[in-house]
């Protein structure tokens, strides 16, 4: 293993790979199962995370959707290192996270920032905000002076729309709205380039999902930011997202420019995925063609052979509980791991 | 059709150290008899307590129900003493609850759990009360129902323990089922699977249903009418079709314009309801959605609204609904430069034109 240089420690990355700020190749994260009271046999793998590839490119941000329990969060975890994975590489600025130490990591992580979904549980009750806010800037050592440090909370509470004076103040002085503000908040301290966002306004009530997410689009503007947007709203989703990830029990199973994943999708999930929303609008609603999956997620203990939603899928064939559909370029930009998409190919 | 339930100035209120929460403040609707209606708010906006209030089911202390008229089938709800409220429901008025994996009990088998209704209403003995239970599984899609009525909630899966409490709330026949956030804690596949079978069922079997949702979407497709509910007021009535088209309050206007919408171009930006909602123990003077509005003027700081007709069947309490009518959904609704490329191929439908004139009818 190599060691880092000054450079790369400041963020300066010697290695040149183009635009792409992330690339994620074979990623795989099973979580053992155990029995046994004392002498703990492992007897099985949860596949949460089973071969995913995508890559991320500087200054955009990646939407991943997919319903609960499809590996969309393990998969924001893995990236940040939170979780170690089973095989696989990840690659940030053409550097592989997997084989850094604790100490790199740690400068590593000063880079890349996470956004929690719940705003309630996410921030430690006993902490005021600006000690939340301030926290990083000193465990980084990004602060030297105590004005400099005041300065800098007070700054980063104005960027995400609330008032200095509000530093003193504790988590349940605040709403929900307000609170993921400071999360937001805590994830910019160090100024990142890459923020992932685990379902950031999923807890929160529709009239204020729409300033959070209005908010992080201007920083990500402000700051030149990469997110990768972790949801199961799929409105939400493209809204947010240049790209879109669709993932479902583990495997990605469409990848495409958000227009593209939204007006011409091509995988059969994708699809039921999509006509399982509801439009706010009864006319249009009731003239929506409709695909109504049945049957629930399989266990992921236990994942279906071949394709993993062949037993819901309406255009299953017999071949599919056979093989395992890789993501190919069907189309220009956009991926699709089906063998009954047009233009898939032989398998 | 006839009118099943009429609300009439319902208040409820809890008494709390911080002060009177007015949760409910004076709210009047009917439902008709099969016919399902939507309750839309924001957390906090009084739309459960409302509901509870219905089965009287608010926790009394804190709560209590300070005034109104609940008519249900002919009789006042509120003045009936505990016992013959306990006949009413489950019996007549049924409840299906958000958190499919709390509101079971998770020591008793969930034949236990849908035969005990059943016993006690319809007197029935416990091998019929089995065999019933084994048909209510059966009938809300619940694969192997013989097997599966034997095992306890764990076993089952969110959609499928949500199934489970849709068969209690289905199983004495009732007039009424309230169901509250049914589909909030699942997943949109899921979701959608529930809310058409909720809604084939209530069609079969005549029940008229009341859903509590958050979410503007969810009940689009499926109310008759909807309620717009804001701190504890109804701020807007209508058909579904009113509502969604016509919208007369700034604050349902918010809701809608707030989402982004799948069916229309992206937007560049969202438009938010900026602001917080009012804090319910000190409710300002006035209309409590006037310091989040931008249509507010003088007279909304002194005189509340109440609510007023705009057409048949569709009432608004915002001083200005005349006004909102012509551009209410037009405003900042130009798609995002970038969409309009050829990358699209064909939008699934067109931006909404300028409305001039208020639809009618419906």
């Amino acid at each position: 293993m190599t060691t880092m240089t000054a450079a790369e420690a400041r963020g300066q990355s010697t290695v040149n790979l183009g635009d792409v700020l992330l690339e994620v190749k074979n990623l795989k994260m099973y979580f053992p199962v155990t029995a046994g009271l004392i002498l703990q046999r492992t007897v099985g793998h949860v596949k949460a995370v089973d071969d995913i590839s995508f890559v991320v490119r500087r200054g955009e941000t990646l939407g991943l959707v997919g319903e609960s329990g499809c590996g969309k969060t393990t998969t924001g975890r893995c990236i940040l290192q939170l979780y170690k994975p089973t095989s696989g590489t990840i690659k940030f600025e053409g550097q592989s996270l997997t084989e850094l130490g604790t100490r790199q990591m740690r400068i590593m992580r000063r880079k890349m920032q996470v956004i929690f979904q719940d705003p309630y549980s996410s921030l430690n009750p006993r902490m005021t905000a600006g000690n939340i806010i301030g926290e990083p800037l000193i465990v980084h050592g990004l602060v030297k002076t105590k004005e400099e440090y005041k300065n800098k909370v007070g700054d980063l509470l104005k960027d995400v729309g609330l008032n200095p004076y509000m530093a003193d103040r504790f988590p349940h002085e605040f709403s929900g709205g307000q609170r993921q503000r400071i999360g937001v908040a805590r994830a910019l301290s160090v100024n990142p380039q890459f923020i992932v966002a685990d379902e950031p306004v999923s807890a929160l009530d529709v009239s204020i999902q729409a300033q959070i997410i209005n908010l992080m689009e201007e920083l990500q503007e402000k700051f030149s930011l990469t997110y990768l947007f972790i949801a199961h709203d799929l409105a939400v989703v493209r809204h947010i997202s240049d790209r879109v990830g669709v993932m479902y029990l583990g495997r990605l199973m469409e990848v495409a420019d958000r227009n593209d994943i939204y007006f011409k999708p091509l995988h059969p999930y994708t699809k039921a995925l999509l006509s399982a929303v509801p439009i706010p609008d009864p006319v249009i609603d009731a003239q929506r063609e409709r695909v109504f999956l049945t049957g629930e997620v399989p266990s992921p203990l236990n994942p279906p052979s071949g394709c993993v939603f062949h037993p819901r899928c309406p255009l299953v064939t017999d071949q599919c509980s056979q093989v395992i559909p890789q993501l190919r370029e069907v189309e220009s930009n956009h991926w699709a791991a089906c063998i009954n998409v047009p233009g898939y190919g032989a398998t | 059709m006839a009118t099943l339930l009429e609300v009439k100035d319902l208040c409820t209120q809890f008494f709390t150290f911080a002060g009177v929460v007015k949760a409910v403040d004076g709210i009047s609707y009917e439902v008709d008899e099969g016919e399902t209606l939507g309750l839309v708010g924001e957390s906090g906006c009084g739309k459960s307590v409302s509901a509870l209030s219905l089965m009287r089911l608010i926790p009394d202390p804190p709560g209590k129900i300070v005034r109104g008229e609940i008519l249900f089938d002919g009789e006042d709800v509120l003045k009936i003493d505990m016992d013959d409220m306990r006949r009413i429901r489950g019996a007549k008025m049924a409840m299906v609850f958000q958190e499919p994996m709390t509101s079971l009990n998770p020591v008793l088998t969930v034949e236990r759990q849908l035969s005990e209704t059943l016993q006690l209403h319809k007197g029935l003995s416990r091998q019929q009360g089995r065999q019933e239970a084994v048909n209510l599984l059966a009938r809300v899609g619940i694969p192997d129902p013989e097997r599966r009525v034997r095992q306890y909630p764990h076993q089952f899966s969110g959609g499928m323990r949500q199934r489970v409490m849709i068969a209690m709330a289905l199983s004495c026949n009732p007039k009424l089922i309230i169901a509250d956030e049914p589909t909030t804690a699942l997943d949109v596949t899921i979701q959608a699977q529930i809310l058409e079978l909720m809604k084939s069922l209530t069609t079969e079997f005549g029940v008229a249903l009341i859903v509590i949702t958050h979410n503007l979407g969810v009940v689009a497709r499926y109310a008759d009418r909807v309620n717009i509910m804001y701190a504890g007021k109804i701020i807007e009535r209508g058909t579904s079709k009113q509502i969604y088209s016509n919208p007369r309050h700034p604050y349902t206007v918010g809701l809608l314009r707030s989402v982004p919408r799948l069916d229309q171009p992206r937007r560049a930006k969202l438009d938010p309801i900026e602001g917080q909602p009012p804090d319910l123990v000190n409710l300002p003077i006035g209309c409590s959605f006037r310091a989040r509005c931008r249509w507010a003027v003088d007279k909304c700081a002194t005189d509340t609204p109440p609510l007023m007709v705009v057409e048949d069947g569709h009432w608004s309490a915002c001083w200005r609904t005349e006004e909102l009518g012509a551009h209410a959904l037009d405003i900042g609704n130009q798609p995002a430069a970038s969409d309009n490329g050829a990358k699209v191929a064909t939008p699934a439908r067109q931006p909404r034109s300028p409305r001039s004139q208020p639809a009618r009818g419906g």
